[in-house]
C-alpha cells in the first residue's frame, strides 16, 4: 500500500512531462477521432435533410410551411446560434493562454445562447402541436419534427457538456485533457451551427418561398 | 493549486501543435465570423422583403449561399486545411461531402421522378388520416 502511494507520488513529480507527450499524441488521435464522430454524424442529418427533401411538399391536405412558420423567430433563432458560435470562439485564445476565469465567462455566454435557442425551439413546438401541426399530422411535418428535434437534441447534449466543462474548469484548471475537451466541445458546437444553415436555409427559406 | 501550476508548462508547450489545428489564425476567424453573419443576413432579408419575384431564381440564389456558408463555416470556425492531422481530417470531410451529395441529391431526385411518373391516385386515396 505505501508502495504504492509511493509510486503515484513519483510519478506526479518526475515522470508527469513524459506522460504529457504521450497525452499529447492522444490529444491529436482524439481530436482526429472526434472529426470522424462528427462526419458520421453529418450523415445521420443527411439522411435525415434526405427524407425531409423527399416528403416536403406531402401536407396530407394539411398546413404548409408558408402557414407555419414564423420568420421572424427562426431568423431570431438563427441569431442566437450563430452568436452562440461566435462567442465560442471568444473562449479559445484565452483557453490557450491558460486563463481559466475569462474561459468559464466565454463557456457560459456560449451555453445561455444555446439555452436561449433550445427554449425558443421548445415554444415553436409547442405552438405547432397546439395549432393541430405536430409530427402526426403529416409527412411533411413528421419530417420536419424529426429534422428539427434532432438538431435540438443535440444542441441540448452540446448544453449538457458545456455545463460539465464549467463546472470541472472550476475543479481542475486549465490542463491538457481540459484543454482537449474544450476543443472538441468547440468542434462539435460549430459543427452544429453548420447544420443549422442547412435547416434554416432548405426547411425554413425553401419552405416558404416555394 | 500548486499541482496545476507544476502541470502548466508543459501543457502550454505542447498544446502548441494542438492550437495550430484548433484556432491558428484569429484572422480567418474573424473574416469567417463577418461572413457568416452576412451570409445569415442576405437570404432571410431575400425571402422576408420578397426582394425577387421568381421563386426559381430566389431558390438558386439562397442554395449557393448556404453552401458558401457552409464552406466558410468549415474553413474558418472548424479549421479544415490541407495540412491538419497529415490531411485526413481533408480526406474525412471530402469522403463525407461525396456521401451527403448522394443521400439527398439522389434521394431526392429518384423520388421526384418517382412521383411524377406515378399514376395518379384518386381523390378518395389522398383523405388525410387521423
Amino acid at each position: 500500500m505505501t508502495d504504492r502511494a509511493h509510486n503515484i507520488r513519483e510519478t506526479d513529480i518526475r515522470w508527469h512531462p513524459t506522460e504529457r507527450e504521450e497525452y499529447d499524441h492522444g490529444g491529436g488521435a482524439t481530436v482526429l477521432g472526434f472529426w470522424i464522430y462528427l462526419m458520421s454524424d453529418a450523415l445521420i442529418f443527411a439522411s435525415l435533410f434526405a427524407m425531409f427533401g423527399v416528403v416536403s411538399t406531402s401536407y396530407a391536405g394539411g398546413p404548409g410551411p408558408r402557414q407555419l412558420f414564423d420568420l421572424p423567430l427562426v431568423a431570431l433563432n438563427t441569431a442566437l446560434l450563430l452568436a452562440s458560435s461566435i462567442t465560442f470562439g471568444q473562449a479559445i485564445p484565452h483557453m490557450e493562454a491558460g486563463r481559466v476565469g475569462p474561459t468559464r465567462t466565454w463557456l457560459a455566454v456560449t451555453g445561455l445562447l444555446g439555452a436561449a435557442f433550445v427554449g425558443i425551439e421548445f415554444y415553436e413546438f409547442a405552438h405547432l402541436v397546439q395549432e393541430g401541426a405536430g409530427p402526426q399530422r403529416s409527412a411533411f411535418l413528421s419530417a420536419f419534427f424529426t429534422l428539427v428535434g434532432t438538431h435540438g437534441a443535440h444542441v441540448t447534449v452540446g448544453l449538457i457538456w458545456i455545463a460539465t466543462m464549467l463546472i470541472q474548469l472550476r475543479q481542475h484548471g486549465l490542463t491538457g485533457e481540459m484543454k482537449r475537451r474544450i476543443i472538441c466541445l468547440s468542434m462539435f458546437w460549430h459543427f452544429l451551427d453548420i447544420i443549422w444553415i442547412g435547416v434554416f436555409n432548405f426547411v425554413y427559406l425553401f419552405g416558404v418561398i416555394r | 493549486m500548486s499541482t496545476h501550476s507544476l502541470h502548466t508548462p508543459p501543457d502550454t508547450d505542447l498544446g502548441a501543435p494542438e492550437s495550430t489545428h484548433g484556432h491558428g489564425s484569429r484572422r480567418a476567424y474573424r473574416i469567417g465570423v463577418a461572413l457568416s453573419i452576412l451570409l445569415t443576413v442576405v437570404p432571410f432579408w431575400l425571402v422576408m422583403s420578397k426582394a425577387l419575384p421568381n421563386p426559381t431564381v430566389m431558390a438558386a440564389i439562397i442554395f449557393a449561399l448556404a453552401l458558401i456558408q457552409i464552406t466558410v463555416h468549415v474553413v474558418s470556425f472548424l479549421h479544415l486545411d490541407t495540412r491538419s492531422e497529415g490531411g485526413w481530417t481533408l480526406l474525412a470531410f471530402l469522403f463525407t461531402a461525396v456521401i451527403v451529395v448522394l443521400t439527398i441529391g439522389g434521394s431526392v431526385w429518384v423520388m421526384y421522378h418517382l412521383n411524377a411518373n406515378m399514376m395518379p391516385m384518386p381523390d378518395a386515396a389522398m383523405v388525410p388520416m387521423h
